[in-house]
């Protein structure tokens, strides 16, 4: 539907370490404390992410369900249950993983007119 | 007025001058305008404020894709509309039929609509659940029963697509 993360320009976090590991650093530049930065951002690329959806009055709930069963492939079952808490809670949580993945979920929910967003866990 | 599936469309039959020219305003509904709450729905953040990279990327190059998005969707659904250019007879009872491939194209417009008009509106809980309010008061009430009108037609394709299934 929408091919915003193919065809972005920004060089995401993982991209941006695998070319750092590439680059030829010199010996006398080994002992500089660049790993523990690289480390710093893997561990900040592998935090999961949740993608959450929010009440608003006007999205008809049979609507939100087919969203959700589209979306993520869910079953009709699963669907009208994060659909309910969403109507109930005022808030679901539909997935959580990778950020790259979440916010490729949230732009098609976005695209489907839900409100949606992507919160970092913890 | 009367919808029923005839084969591979949706026919709305007998729709008086008033219904449809609600129909025909769905594709100027959609559209935020000078409406920055309408503006705001259609297109919200993705991440809380502190996120604000993650914003201001969004805004750069996802927003002008759901646009486009959603004016290719208010395009096919505006062409469906030039059926209801009765020009012989202004005021007789029309009919509408809406092939069931552009029934994504529909319930995103009409979304978008009903979205919009709420948002401008700011119509409470309470105004959203009165199905019963006459549309005859007010054009705020008018357009409350806009989005009620164009929630029935949601319910409708939803319900037929899930037949089709």
């Amino acid at each position: 539907m929408l091919n915003f993360f193919m065809n972005r320009p920004r060089q995401d976090k993982a991209a941006r370490c695998a070319a750092l590991s590439v680059i030829h650093v010199p010996h006398s530049a080994v002992e500089m404390p660049t790993i523990e930065k690289q480390e710093t951002t893997s561990e900040e690329i592998a935090m999961p992410w949740n993608v959450v959806v929010h009440n608003d009055p006007i999205n008809l709930m049979s609507y939100v369900t087919m969203v959700f069963q589209r979306v993520f492939g869910y079953p009709r079952e699963r669907a009208e249950k994060h659909m309910l808490e969403v109507h109930h809670n005022g808030r679901s949580i539909l997935w959580s993983g990778m950020r790259e993945r979440a916010e490729l979920y949230v732009q098609q929910l976005h695209g489907y007119l839900l409100l949606a967003t992507v919160e970092k866990i913890g | 007025m009367e919808i029923c599936r005839q084969d591979e469309a949706l026919e709305i039959r007998e729709l008086d001058p008033f219904l449809a020219e609600l129909l025909r305003q769905i594709p100027e509904s959609a559209q935020p305008k000078d409406s920055p709450a309408a503006e705001e729905r259609l297109f919200s953040p993705p991440a809380v404020p502190e996120e604000k990279v993650l914003r201001a990327e969004w805004k750069l190059y996802v927003v002008p894709e759901l646009r486009r998005l959603f004016q290719s969707a208010t395009e096919t659904v505006r062409q469906d509309l030039q059926q209801l250019r009765c020009t012989d007879k202004p005021f007789a009872n029309c009919t509408l039929r809406i092939p069931m491939a552009h029934a994504d194209a529909w319930l995103s417009a009409l979304n978008q609509a009903r979205l919009a008009i709420a948002a401008t509106n700011q119509f409470s809980d309470h105004e959203l659940c009165d199905a019963y309010r006459s549309p005859l008061g007010s054009r705020r009430d008018l357009s409350l029963f806009q989005v009620n009108f164009y929630g029935f037609l949601q319910e409708f394709l939803l319900r037929e697509m899930e037949g089709s299934g």
